[in-house]
């Protein structure tokens, strides 16, 4: 039992099933991230975390006990909107202090943990203006603080740095992240941007059409995704057609080159299978190590700075090869040939779907 | 929750009752005409007046010509202040809203002192000269919705590109507003017409302190001296105002499907 | 195509230096008719309130409007304008509220702003007589409620009367409120109120804090735009009540027709207190549009 479980949640709208089945258990102070397509649900379990839409079935506990039936003020659960949704009215202080005023509590008390949330944020000199004399990213700030000044048991995040331009987006989330670790609070975030999730998550859970489809630490998500949706919708990937030589054995047939996988395949010879492979995965040039030698004609090469691209055609098919840029290596020139070395293990073997 | 939605429902029930009553009301008093029975004879007595055809024929006649006025008014102060004069436009915008504040019979009661007879401008001594006052004075009654409407619809499109572009082929000001501005207006124009044609069809005030024989005289006149055409002639009017806002309706909806698509398409091919 | 020659640049080049100048002229018609069809008529009344016949300046007019019958029926003019428009305001906020953020069906909402828009617009005589037909002595609801065996005659209601003017100018100021009130509240966002929900506020508590103060301009904005509208409106009075309900407009429709007041400025004086009045609530709302502007651009 975690502090916050999702058990079996479901929700359907009408007769559109928008979240099914979704079960997780997340720790205290454990920061989670849904990551998922934009409408596969990931909106609707925080609002029912939140306690703005209510479950079809399944159950939200809560330190133990079921919050389901409890009103969204009664959770004392924080939550960070995409539009910020700071109140135009008040001041920055003023709407960090909201919800200790809700609370009751005297101003000389909310007085100092105001100006604590300000200094958290980094915006001390910022107290008295209004929301609209600030930038996003300053918005987003005390959007965060103000969810955070009552000390919520939970703190929900939905696609925060969206609205941001990207530059801001990568400072904030590492601030975010470091505010969340010495806070110690438990942290459900919602994003649609791989990176953003894969670089700031201690768990990522990979979300297709309400559904779960993975949920594990950010380098088993990308290195070793449960499904071909998972494998797909994180990082880049090459698929290979190839067809099973040998299913015990582990041997596959590319065109007219056989290939070890070092591992027992499902079905049988003759059967076709994808494989699918990292674009980094793949090392060419001097020096290369790997067991696995593909040759290749280079089609077109683009030089990125610190990654330099390759399309290359393997037996017929285009894949795409990420290297790093070394100064005493240039690029190739199209229409060579080379050898792409990789090793068996960098061979994700997808199922037949 | 859903306390919340039975109060609304409770709300939009109570409203329905206070705005259809009167209707239903004004429309069953109408067919009370025969003794006993429902009959259309309040609208059989009405039709044969002369006067009511008259006196609805001019009220017709004096909207399009407001309407007219109105537009050539309007639309070219309303481009020419976006295009040059934004620091100006709150002071337009100003003039435009003081007909909502100052009390019609004030600006009417303002007219008969300053364009009478013995004034440098006696329009009312002339029939024609009270009619085109009148007609100035319902433009003036019906300026912030007509200015309101015209300068949304200038507001949705980039007037100062088009208006460019138009120049750099080497169009003249009459032309760029003739050809490229009102074409994508026209649905703005349109909804400021139909409100001026409502306001107009039953005005009283101006027209009775002129002594016109429009709509809204006659029917105040029926009011004090027949006893179910009034209720007859409300049918009508109400039928009238909805008419023009049905209109209205119809050309907002054309605009947001088919209309705009045609226009867009023509404007592109007379460039 | 051919439209290139019609203006070569070159000549427009030259006009450069009076270009400012020309722009000014664009705006010509439309002050020309502001001033001529608006400004100078109210400006006219409004001095002749305080020129004496020699000339000089006199406040004789305005003082004479301290007379019994004169007072009595600004005060009836001020409470008929302040209720309608109180009462418009808050009823139309609550049916605005009710349609638009109350889980009604969606098509409700147009149908309710087509209506307004048809409502508001249609004041004046034909709005009397229906409500004549519904609720004067043979009204419709009258008769009706009469053979179920209540008399509101019998039970002190009038039509003709305060309380029967006001439920007439509510039929097109509740509507009015509406069309104002509606884009307003569209611009109270959901997320505002689920915000302040999740800090734990109440419903309640959340009006108070959030969506009042940010809806305030807009109310006191429409309060000052109902109120004139309630005070400068005759023809809707006039029709229900002949002249035995003394508006201040309907009195001074009355000493513009026939001079009953035996003396002319006193039609001005009346007319220059009428824009006193509408002209200071709308200056009360702009001074308190300002102090809200300032959390907002
Ligand atoms: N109140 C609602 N009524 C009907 N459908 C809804 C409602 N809220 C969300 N949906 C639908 O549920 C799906 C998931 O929405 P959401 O949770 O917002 O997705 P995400 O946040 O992952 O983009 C979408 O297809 C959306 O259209
Ligand atoms: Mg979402």
């Amino acid at each position: 039992m975690g502090h916050l479980d999702l058990v079996h949640l479901e929700k359907a709208f009408g007769a559109t099933r928008v979240v099914e089945d979704f079960t997780l258990s997340i720790a205290e102070g454990e920061f989670i991230s849904l990551l998922g397509p934009s409408g596969c649900g990931k909106t609707t379990i925080l609002r029912m975390v939140a306690g703005f839409e209510s479950p079809s079935a399944g159950a939200i506990r809560l330190a133990g006990a079921d919050i389901s039936g409890l009103r969204p003020r009664e959770r004392n659960i924080g939550m960070v909107f995409q539009s910020y949704a700071l109140f135009p009215n008040l001041t920055v202080r003023q709407n960090i202090g909201f919800g200790l005023e809700v609370a009751g509590l005297p101003k000389p008390e909310i007085a100092p943990c105001v100006d604590e949330m300000l200094a958290l944020i980094g915006l001390d000199a910022l107290g008295g203006r209004y929301p609209f004399q600030l930038s996003g990213g300053q918005q987003q700030r005390v959007a965060l603080a103000r969810a955070l000044a009552p000390r919520p048991r939970v703190l929900l995040l939905d696609e925060p740095l969206s609205a941001l331009d990207a530059q801001i987006r990568v400072s904030l989330r590492t601030e975010m992240r470091a505010i969340q670790r010495e806070l110690g609070i438990t942290t459900l975030f919602v994003t649609h941007d791989q990176e953003e999730a894969l670089s700031i998550s201690d768990r990522v859970v990979v979300m297709n059409k309400g559904r779960a489809e993975q949920t594990d630490v950010p380098f088993a998500i990308y290195n070793r995704p449960a499904t071909s949706f998972v494998a797909n919708f994180v990082g880049a990937l090459n698929t290979l057609e190839a067809v099973i030589e040998n299913a015990t054995g582990g041997h596959v047939r590319i065109a007219d080159l056989t290939v070890p996988l070092g591992r027992q395949l499902q079905g049988q010879k003759g059967d076709s299978i994808r494989l699918a492979i990292r674009p980094e995965s793949f090392r060419h040039g001097a020096g290369a190590g790997g067991d696995i030698v593909l040759p290749a004609v280079l089609e077109d090469v683009h030089f990125l700075g610190s990654v330099i691209r390759i399309r290359a055609r393997v037996a017929g098919q285009l894949i795409s090869v990420d290297s790093f840029n070394r100064p005493d290596q240039p690029p190739p020139p199209v229409g060579a040939t080379t050898a792409l070395r990789l090793s068996a293990s960098d061979i994700l073997v997808l199922e037949a779907s | 929750m859903s306390a919340r939605r039975l109060l609304a429902w409770a709300i939009l029930i109570a409203a329905v009752l206070f705005f259809a009553l009167p209707l239903i009301g004004m429309f069953e008093f109408s067919l009370r005409a025969r003794r006993g029975t429902w009959s259309l004879d309040a609208y059989a007595n009405v039709l044969k007046d002369p006067q009511f055809l008259g006196t609805l024929a001019y009220s017709a006649v004096l909207s399009v010509v407001t309407i007219v006025l109105g537009i050539l008014i309007v639309v070219p102060t309303a481009f020419w202040v976006r295009l040059k004069f934004r620091r100006f436009r709150p002071v337009v915008e100003f003039i435009t809203v003081l007909p909502l504040v100052i009390p019609p019979i004030v600006i009417v009661f303002g007219y008969l002192r300053l364009y009478n007879t013995s004034s440098w401008l006696p329009l009312t001594g002339s029939t024609t000269g009270t009619d085109l006052l009148l007609s100035l004075g319902y433009v003036t009654l019906s300026l912030p919705y007509m200015y309101r409407a015209i300068d949304n619809g200038l507001g949705a499109f980039d007037l100062k590109a088009l208006t460019e572009a138009a120049q750099s082929l080497g169009a003249g000001w009459g032309r760029i507003l003739y050809r490229v501005i009102l074409p994508n207006v026209l649905v703005a124009v349109l909804s400021g017409a139909f409100i001026t044609f409502a306001i107009v069809i039953g005005e009283y005030v101006f027209a009775a302190l002129m002594n016109r024989p429009a709509f809204g005289p006659y029917m105040v006149w029926t009011g004090s001296n027949k006893a179910y055409e009034p209720a007859a002639l409300a049918v009508v009017a109400f039928g009238l105002t909805w008419g023009a806002m049905g209109l209205l309706q119809l050309a907002a909806t054309l605009s947001t499907t088919g209309l705009s698509k045609t226009r867009l398409s023509k404007t592109r091919r007379t460039r | 195509m051919a439209d290139i020659t019609e203006t070569s640049l070159l000549p427009e080049n030259r006009k450069q230096p009076r270009r400012a100048a020309l722009d000014w002229l664009g705006l010509v018609p439309f002050m020309a008719f502001a001033v001529l069809f608006l400004l100078y008529p109210t400006a006219h009344i409004v001095i002749g309130a305080f020129r004496a016949t020699d000339g000089g300046l006199t406040l004789d007019y305005m003082a004479g409007l301290f007379t019994p019958n004169i007072i009595k029926a600004f005060t009836l003019s001020l409470e008929v304008s302040l209720l309608t428009a109180g009462l418009g305001l808050a009823l139309g906020l609550a049916l605005a509220l009710a349609v638009v953020r109350g889980g009604l069906p969606g098509f409700i909402r147009s149908a309710l702003l087509t209506f307004s828009g048809v409502a508001s617009q249609f004041a004046g005589v034909p709005l009397a007589f229906a409500f004549i037909a519904t609720l004067g002595r043979l009204g419709f609801v009258t008769v009706l409620l009469k053979a179920i065996g209540i008399d509101l005659y019998g039970a002190g209601f009038n039509l003709i009367t305060l309380s029967g003017l006001v439920l007439v100018y509510l039929y097109f100021q509740i509507p009015l409120m509406v069309l104002i009130i509606t884009p307003a509240i569209d611009g109270l966002r959901t997320d505002w109120a689920e915000a302040a929900e999740s800090l734990g506020a109440t419903t309640a508590y959340y009006w108070r804090r959030v969506a009042l103060p940010v809806l305030w301009p807009s109310l006191a904005g429409s309060f000052a735009l109902l109120f004139a509208n309630a005070f400068g409106a005759v023809a809707t009075a006039m029709a229900l009540t002949g002249s035995s309900l003394s508006l201040m407009p309907i009195l001074l429709f009355a000493q513009i027709r026939g001079d009953v007041l035996n003396s002319q400025q006193l039609g001005y004086a009346i007319a220059c207190l009428m824009i006193a009045v509408t002209g200071i609530a709308n200056l009360l709302y702009i001074v308190l549009r300002a102090r809200a502007d300032r959390w907002t651009k």
